[in-house]
C-alpha cells in the first residue's frame, strides 16, 4: 500500500486519525455518513507506530460538532482530529473524554425516568474514567458501558 | 427545588445551622454524618410526641404523590405530618387521577407544587424524584423511586440501629436476601458508608449486589464480605437485615423454592447468633422471617416500622423549618 493512498489530500474537511483498528465503520455510522454526502476516504487496518494497527477516516466538506467529538471520544478515545482548510491542516487535536454527556445517549435502563415518553427531560451522564470508562446515569445511577453506548449509537443511525 | 441556602432563612437549630432547610431529600448520599446525627437527635425528640400532636406545622400542606402504591410509607408520612399539626393532600390512586387521562409527571408535579409546601413522591421509575425536584420549587422528598433510592427508609433503618446500640460505628451488619433488586439496600449502604461498619452481604449468587453498589463500597473504603450462607456470618453479627426474595426473579420455580428455603430466617438458622443480635426488616414480610422469630429478643422490625413516624416528623420539621 503506497503512502499516497493514505494521505491523499482533501481541500476542506476533517481527518480522524488514530482510530483503533475496526472502529472506523462505527464512527461513520455515528456521523450518519452513508457515502452519498461527498468524498469519503476510509483507510482501515494500517500500520501505526503508536498503535500497531489503526483506521483513518477522511471526510470532505464536513466538520464535527461538539456532541460528535464527544461521541468519538467515547468509542475511540485515542483518536486525533485534523481540521483541513485549503489543503492545509488548520487545527489538530486529540479527542477528550468529556466529564458529562447530555442528551446524545439514551440510558440503557428501561426503568429510568429519562426513558419515559412525553416528559421534558434530557438524559445526563457522568463519565467515570478509568481503564474502561463508563457512563453513570445521573438520574438512575445505572452504568452504561462504552459497549452499550456503541451498540445503541450504531443501531440508531443505521 | 435545587437546594440553595439563603442566609436570612437559616434558622438556628440547637445552636447549629439547619442544613436541611428547604432542601430536597432525593438520595441518601446528599447528607453528611453531622446532618444525619442532627436528624437522629431531632427524631429522638419527636418520639415523645408520636402519640400526641404538635403545632409546628400549622398552616403547612404536604402533598403525597404516590404513583405506585405503598401503604406503609404513605401512612407513615401522612401520620408524621398530622402529628406535627400540618395537613396532607393526596392525589389518590393513579387510576383515579388525571394521570389515567395521560397527564405526564412534569405537569402533575407542577400542579402539586402550586398547592403544597412540600411534595413527597413515590414512583416506579428510577430517577423520578430527582426529575420532580428539578421541576418543583417546593422541596421534594423521595419516598422511593425504582430499585435505587429510598432514602427515608435508609435513614430510618440507621436510626433504629443508633437507637438500639447508641451508636452505628463499630457495628457488624448483615444483609440477607435479594441484594440485587431490593430497593432499600442501595440507600442503606450509602447511609452506612458515613460510619465505620463492617458489612456482610448474604445472598444467592444470582442476587448479589450490583456492580454499581460494589464499586461504591470499594470506592468508599467500606469493609465487606460476601457470603452465600447465613451460617458463615451469623455468629459475628450485631444486626441482621432481611429482605424478601421475589419469585419473579427466578425463571425456574424449583430454583426459587430451593433458594427461598435457604435464605429464610428461622429459629434454627439463628443458632449461634449473639444474644444482642438485632433483626431488622423493611416490612411487609411474607415468609422470609419465620413467625416464631417474632417472639425472640432479636426481633426489632415492628419497632423499626414504628420509628418511621418520629423519623419522618423530624425530617419534615427540618426541611420545612418548623419552630416550636
Ligand atoms: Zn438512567
Amino acid at each position: 500500500m503506497s503512502k499516497e493512498l493514505i494521505i491523499s489530500k482533501i481541500r476542506e474537511g476533517i481527518v480522524i486519525d488514530h482510530v483503533p483498528a475496526g472502529r472506523a465503520m462505527v464512527i461513520l455510522k455515528i456521523l450518519n455518513i452513508s457515502g452519498l454526502e461527498g468524498r469519503v476516504a476510509l483507510v482501515m487496518n494500517v500500520e501505526s507506530s503508536k498503535m500497531g494497527r489503526k483506521d483513518i477516516i477522511k471526510i470532505e466538506g464536513r466538520d464535527l460538532t461538539h456532541d460528535e467529538l464527544n461521541l468519538i471520544a467515547l468509542i475511540s478515545p485515542t483518536a486525533t482530529v485534523n481540521r483541513v482548510r485549503n489543503y492545509e491542516v488548520a487545527e489538530k487535536f486529540k479527542v477528550q473524554l468529556p466529564t458529562k454527556v447530555r442528551g446524545i445517549v439514551r440510558c440503557k435502563n428501561p426503568k429510568c425516568i429519562t426513558n419515559k415518553p412525553r416528559e421534558p427531560i434530557t438524559s445526563s451522564f457522568t463519565v467515570i474514567k478509568g481503564g474502561q470508562a463508563v457512563l453513570k446515569c445521573d438520574y438512575c445511577g445505572a452504568y452504561n458501558s462504552l459497549e452499550d453506548v456503541e451498540k445503541q449509537l450504531v443501531s440508531r443511525s443505521g | 427545588m435545587v437546594g440553595i441556602l439563603i442566609n436570612e432563612l437559616l434558622d438556628e437549630f440547637e445552636g447549629s445551622l439547619n442544613t436541611w432547610l428547604g432542601m430536597d431529600v432525593i438520595s441518601a448520599l446528599d447528607w453528611g454524618r453531622e446532618e444525619l446525627m442532627g436528624l437522629f437527635r431531632e427524631a429522638q425528640e419527636m418520639e415523645k410526641h408520636s402519640k400526641s400532636s404538635l403545632s409546628v406545622m400549622n398552616g403547612k400542606i404536604m402533598a403525597l404523590a404516590f404513583f405506585e402504591p405503598s401503604t406503609r410509607t404513605r401512612l407513615s408520612f401522612e401520620t408524621a405530618m398530622l402529628r406535627l399539626g400540618g395537613r396532607v393532600i393526596d392525589m389518590g390512586s393513579v387510576e383515579a387521577s388525571s394521570l389515567a387521562k395521560g397527564e405526564n409527571l412534569a405537569d402533575t408535579i407542577r400542579m402539586l407544587d402550586s398547592y403544597a409546601d412540600l411534595i413527597v413522591i413515590r414512583h416506579e421509575l428510577e430517577g423520578a424524584a430527582k426529575f420532580a425536584a428539578e421541576i418543583a420549587d417546593a422541596p421534594v422528598i423521595n419516598a422511593g423511586d425504582g430499585a435505587q433510592n429510598h432514602p427515608t427508609q435508609a435513614m430510618l433503618d440507621a436510626y433504629t440501629m443508633w437507637r438500639e446500640f447508641g451508636r452505628v460505628d463499630g457495628l457488624s451488619i448483615g444483609f440477607m436476601g435479594d441484594l440485587r433488586y431490593a430497593r432499600v439496600i442501595n440507600s442503606l449502604v450509602q447511609v452506612l458508608s458515613l460510619f465505620d461498619v463492617k458489612l456482610h452481604m448474604i445472598s444467592p449468587p444470582s442476587l448479589q449486589p450490583r456492580a454499581e453498589l460494589l464499586d461504591f463500597m470499594r470506592g468508599r473504603g467500606m469493609r465487606f464480605e460476601m457470603h452465600d450462607h447465613l451460617e458463615e456470618a451469623v455468629a459475628g453479627l450485631d444486626v441482621l437485615y432481611v429482605v424478601r426474595i421475589q419469585k419473579e426473579r427466578f425463571p425456574d420455580p424449583m430454583e426459587y423454592e430451593r433458594v427461598r428455603g435457604s435464605f429464610r430466617l428461622t429459629m434454627e438458622s439463628l443458632r449461634g447468633a449473639r444474644d444482642s443480635l438485632v433483626i431488622l426488616h423493611p416490612l411487609p414480610r411474607v415468609d422470609e422471617v419465620d413467625f416464631e422469630v417474632d417472639q425472640t429478643r432479636h426481633a426489632r422490625y415492628f419497632k423499626q416500622a414504628a420509628l418511621g413516624v418520629p423519623l419522618r416528623m423530624a425530617l419534615i420539621k427540618l426541611v420545612l423549618g418548623g419552630v416550636e
